[in-house]
């Protein structure tokens, strides 16, 4: 919304103030101020006001006219003009030799064989409206000569505030309720309205109106007669123009005016049209025509205004095209009204069509405002058009009263919410500058709310410290810590098991971290053979590529590995996430935190890829959890997954994820050559995971013994078989066993074991440990284990 | 006597011809090894006369002392060598070469949250973890947005066909924080402080400024007389820790439902300081983070009684914030998934 300061300052004097001060205070103590701020009229000078005196028509051009004027110089200056409505006695706006438009400065100029010694200048090359089609014709009986900024409003500064920072707050929706802020933030007076003497026509008939519905809560009308007006006053105008607005006519300017000025929507009828005004619905849909000309479909839940049972207009969002004024209006009945803020906005999405009336409707107008914006408007019509006659009285139905809000807190309440120290007077002051009504018997304060403020914006204690503090200033407030006593902060698990997984994927294995989306996209996946898994879906996704919610980050991940397929010839990519698993019996998404982790390589074999990916939830397992990793060959249940060498991962007995190769139809589509694994861990399932203790174990002293066997093993039999064939046997004193050599050949595959032996307490003898070893391999041969050697 | 004459000078010439200290060693087996020349002279002096043995003993040992000596100094003198040839020997790298930075890297998001995270741990916040889908009483009703509230216009949210949505906002988070906390409170007199940094959701068309994915980062703190003026040093704080430089902050009103007074913060413009550039639209301030006291209905629906217990709330957009602090433009960046644009981010400590 566009704000004009000279309007602002009809209602507060604000001389020897910096206005731009006053709009940064503004804008930080009441609402968002645009940055741009306009000086309307600082780039034009020295136009003054000048009377046409001759006309004659150029020798050779049809459009040019050759002018004598009489800028109140005291001689005729001669001007070349092309503007069609010149006419001898004209006044007009003429920009003299030396005047600035803009860049431009008049000089005497050649134009078609004669010298312009200045220009006549249309209204909106002064820029105080859109109108090019003549020169500007004033009508005002002003002195030739006269600077056209001492007769016009054409200075003034212009303001945009951001309409979204006047959601909450319906008062500030016109120049009035502006200036009552800058009126506290100026710490000056704000003039009362000057309005007419609605008093005056109690003794005239009644419009016959009947509100015929709650949802509209009160209802001004009156009658008036004998406008013969229809340009409205320059200074009108130009205000409209400055706040973004066309002229239109005098009524309907008027009717802006009003709004811009109040906030108060005012539509203006035909009173032939609206003998018998009623309000309410309608119980069938039907079609009604706007006064834009539009076909607009209104259904059973939209308010309408009807003379009788036809409607006229849309209640708080437009009127209609067959009750317009016309040509040969004569009475006009002006309706000024408040209806149900939800109700109208509701109105206004269903339409989709958002007015300047409907957007203020919105905002829970105060209803109060009614009769007032009749007297104003009334007011300003007697004052511009002095023919004009009231024809009715004022009628009046006001259906819903808000409550009167008074809140009552003393001091302590301002201290302990504000943090700081603000006296008793500065807050009197400052509430009472906004128009709250308020006593304070010692510490004890009694605040009535104003009306314009009490339809939703201030109902609460809290609402009044707002009041207080934001024109005290936020810039002044003294900043504090608190004074809150301490206690320790406890961790959460799944969070710091996050931060140590980050930790050791991107410091120990060089893995870079992604974020993915929530959604499954559907394009990017069936490019890859991954079809979308059925899952809880997007109720109204805007885009039909992203309407499933993943169950798994893997997919994704498998996406973006396509995507930086040619970064690097190895990389991993890692990222802890959510997704949606399923909906619960209560209909409630069951959700759950995945470590999602997908190498890529083209220069190491598959077995090599899978093994690092294994290692790395290995030392992952072992670093946070002191735990080993077990794992429990899986059935593949997704379409990216290689049957073969998928496995469950477990801690103990609880599975706390996947890990496997993914499938050759997907991984050909990201790269016919590379090798792509993956593996899922469930967060919560690893966190919750049993978990080791650090046991520390004194180095022995005694020397250790190591025995290395190599070992053939056939297929099917793993090293996890191996492993229980020396777990009963090997007693206290062995303390680890691993792989030290691999030998594969096509038809064998051998491994040597070394066994570390150890005592903390003894030297242990060759013959203890042989006997051991002896019990081990034979029960390896049992398991078909052939050995090769013993060392 | 003159055995041992000959004997020092055959020491003498020798040492001078040896180079090595294998060389060495041998001539030190040689005279002074059990079967060594001089150890053989002090044997063959059980055959003397005592006189004889006194004076001939005396020299004797003055040789092994000689020769002891002698081998000592041609040891250091050898080994010195050694070290100047070692030395000598050794080339120059060129250390001006190239270096491999191949490192893993962290998501932008996830540094910027961890320097939230501390600064607000240090400070005894508890830091919190919530789903992304929830349900429309965690997102609007408990937050003092009942339905049809104009609030709701102003997030278009994701709703899910089951009814849920995905959270337009962290303070979705809020209501369960203070139910989480509220006993303690109100029994033990600790004060609810919390952080959560959580994803959120936008319904909305994507560009350079605006994605339907972001990140924030929640926080709530109530206790008995929590102030603006603790809201406004708490934010400061954070603030210039995270910039790690003084920042300027200042509050304007902002309307959100779930508090009152609710503010925008700003903070001065970082690239020009607050004297106005193009990033601030030169106003010299960049908008950052909604914030304000908990409104008294949000505290009631999370069972905490407003007459007795006032606290703030702030939303941090952690995009954003990555955003300004790392100079990244374009937002689509952050969820790009490219590892060209995301590989750099490798630590920020």
């Amino acid at each position: 919304m566009f704000l004009s300061m000279n309007w602002i300052q009809d209602f507060v004097d604000l001389s020897g103030i910096d206005k731009l001060e006053l709009i940064h205070k503004f804008s930080l103590s009441t609402a968002e101020v645009e940055n741009e701020i306009f000086h309307k009229g600082s780039d034009i000078s020295g136009i003054v006001v000048a009377e046409i005196k001759s006309v004659e028509n150029h020798p050779d051009s049809k459009k040019l006219h050759l002018l004598k004027v009489d800028a109140g110089n005291g001689e005729l200056t001669d001007v070349v003009c092309g503007a069609p409505n010149v006419r001898v006695g004209m006044k007009t706006a003429f920009a003299q030799v030396g005047a600035k438009i803009g860049d431009i400065t008049i000089s005497p100029r050649p134009l078609a064989g004669f010298t312009s010694n200045g220009m006549c200048c249309s209204e909106a090359e002064i820029g105080i409206s859109d109108d090019n089609s003549g020169i500007m014709d004033i009508t005002d009986d002003v002195a030739n000569g006269t600077d056209i900024k001492d007769v016009y409003e054409v200075d003034d500064i212009v303001f945009e505030v951001d309409n979204k920072s006047l959601t909450n707050r319906p008062d500030l929706w016109g120049h009035y309720g502006i200036a009552r802020e800058f009126a506290a933030l100026a710490g000056r007076e704000l003039k009362p309205l000057d309005v007419d003497n609605l008093k005056a026509y109690e003794e005239l008939k009644k419009v016959d109106m009947k509100i015929e519905d709650d949802l509209c809560q009160r209802y001004s009308c009156l009658q008036v007669e004998n406008i013969k007006r229809n340009v409205s006053p320059v200074n009108m105008r130009i205000r409209l123009f400055y706040c973004g607005m066309r002229g239109i006519n005098f009524l309907a300017d008027l009717t802006n005016y009003l709004m811009l000025e109040m906030g108060q929507p005012m539509h203006a009828f035909d009173s032939r049209k609206v003998e018998k005004i009623r309000i309410k619905r309608f119980d069938k849909p039907f079609t009604f025509r706007t006064l834009d000309g539009v076909d607009r479909n209104i259904d059973e839940n939209t308010l309408m205004i009807c003379n009788d049972n036809t409607p006229v207009a849309i209640a708080g969002i437009m009127g209609g095209l067959d009750s317009e004024i016309v040509d040969d209006t004569t009475t006009l009945t002006l309706e000024s009204a408040t209806f149900n803020a939800v109700s109208i906005r509701k109105s206004t999405v269903r339409l989709a069509h958002r007015t300047d009336a409907s957007m203020r409707y919105e905002k829970c107008l105060d209803p109060e405002m009614t009769d007032v914006a009749i007297a104003r408007f009334l007011y300003l019509l007697k004052k511009y058009d002095s023919g004009v006659k009231v024809v009715s009285a004022l009628t009046d139905e006001y259906a819903f009263h808000y409550d009167t809000v008074t809140l009552d807190f003393d001091k302590k309440f301002v201290d302990r919410y504000t943090g700081i120290e603000i006296d008793n007077d500065t807050i009197v002051k400052t509430l009472t500058s906004l128009g709250f009504k308020v006593t304070l018997d010692n510490d004890n304060f009694s605040v009535v709310v104003p009306s314009w403020r009490a339809t939703k914006d201030v109902t609460l204690k809290a609402d009044i410290i707002e009041e207080i503090t934001r024109i005290y200033g936020y810039d002044n407030f003294e900043i504090n810590t608190t004074r809150s006593p301490l206690y320790p902060v406890r961790v959460d698990a799944v969070k710091s098991n996050e931060d140590k997984i980050k930790d050791i994927l991107v410091k120990k294995y060089n893995l870079h971290e992604l974020h993915s989306y929530v959604w499954a996209y559907n394009d990017e996946l069936k490019a890859l053979n991954i079809p979308v898994e059925n899952n809880i879906k997007l109720a109204n996704a805007t885009n039909p590529n992203i309407e499933t919610i993943r169950n798994s980050i893997i997919p994704t991940q498998l996406c973006q590995v396509k995507t930086n397929a040619s970064y690097a010839p190895d990389f991993g990519i890692f990222e802890i996430g959510r997704v949606v698993n399923s909906v619960d019996e209560n209909n409630l998404c069951v959700e759950s935190k995945k470590l999602a982790v997908t190498l890529f390589s083209k220069t190491k074999d598959v077995k090599t890829l899978y093994f690092e990916l294994r290692d790395m939830l290995a030392v992952i397992t072992s670093d946070l959890k002191h735990e080993m990793l077990s794992f429990k060959r899986a059935e593949p249940k997704h379409s990216y997954e290689h049957p073969v060498n998928l496995n469950t991962v477990m801690i103990g007995d609880t599975e706390i994820g996947t890990i496997g190769i993914v499938h050759p139809t997907v991984s050909k589509k990201i790269d016919k050559k590379a090798s792509i694994v993956f593996a899922e861990i469930d967060m919560s399932e690893f966190t919750e995971a049993e978990n080791a203790a650090i046991v520390y174990e004194e180095p022995s002293k005694f020397p250790p013994i190591d025995y290395d066997i190599s070992l053939e093993i056939p297929s099917g039999v793993f090293y996890s078989d191996l492993a229980e064939s020396w777990k009963n046997e090997g007693g206290a004193i062995l303390k680890n066993t691993k792989i030290v050599d691999t030998y594969d050949t096509e038809t064998v595959h051998s491994i040597t074991v070394r066994f570390e032996f150890s005592s903390s307490e003894r030297t242990l003898s060759s013959n203890e440990v042989q006997e051991i070893i002896d019990k081990v391999i034979a029960n390896l041969e049992n398991l078909g284990v052939k050995l090769r050697n013993a060392v | 006597m003159d055995q041992i004459a000959v004997l020092k000078e055959e020491i003498t010439k020798k040492l001078s011809e040896t180079a090595d200290l294998i060389d060495l060693d041998k001539i030190r087996v040689a005279y002074l090894g059990k079967k060594g020349s001089i150890t053989a002279l002090l044997k063959g002096m059980k055959d003397l006369s005592p006189e004889e043995r006194k004076s001939f003993g005396a020299e004797v040992n003055k040789l092994k002392t000689f020769a002891a000596e002698k081998i000592e100094e041609k040891i250091t003198e050898l080994k010195e060598k050694e070290v100047e040839r070692e030395i000598a020997s050794m080339p120059q790298f060129d250390i001006t070469t190239p270096v491999d930075l191949t490192r893993g890297s962290y998501h932008p998001i996830t540094l910027v949250q961890r320097q939230c995270e501390s600064i607000f741990k240090s400070m005894g916040f508890t830091v919190e973890d919530y789903p992304e889908v929830v349900t429309d009483y965690e997102c609007f009703e408990s937050l003092n947005i009942p339905k049809h509230h104009p609030a709701r216009d102003m997030q278009d949210t994701y709703y899910l066909d089951n009814g849920q949505l995905l959270k337009s906002q962290t303070s979705a988070a809020q209501n369960a924080i203070l139910k989480k906390y509220g006993k303690n409170l109100v029994e033990n007199g600790v004060p609810i402080k919390a952080i959560f940094p959580g994803r959120c959701f936008r319904n909305e068309a994507t560009d350079a400024c605006h994605e339907n994915t972001f990140f924030q980062m929640e926080g709530v703190m109530v206790d008995k007389d929590i102030s603006i003026s603790n809201l406004i040093f708490f934010m400061k704080t954070m603030l210039s820790e995270v910039f790690r430089k003084d920042i300027k902050v200042r509050l304007r009103p902002g309307f959100f439902p779930f508090v009152e007074p609710g503010f925008e913060l700003d903070i001065s413009c970082l690239i020009c300081g607050g004297d106005g550039c193009p990033s601030c639209k030169h106003s010299g301030w960049l908008e950052l983070c909604p914030c304000g006291m908990i409104h008294p209905n949000v505290l009631r629906e999370g069972g905490i009684d407003p007459e007795e217990y006032t606290g703030f709330a702030f939303g941090l957009g952690l995009t954003r914030l990555a955003m300004m602090k790392y100079g990244i433009k374009d937002i689509r960046d952050l969820n790009s998934g490219s590892l060209k644009s995301l590989s750099q981010f490798t630590d920020d400590e």
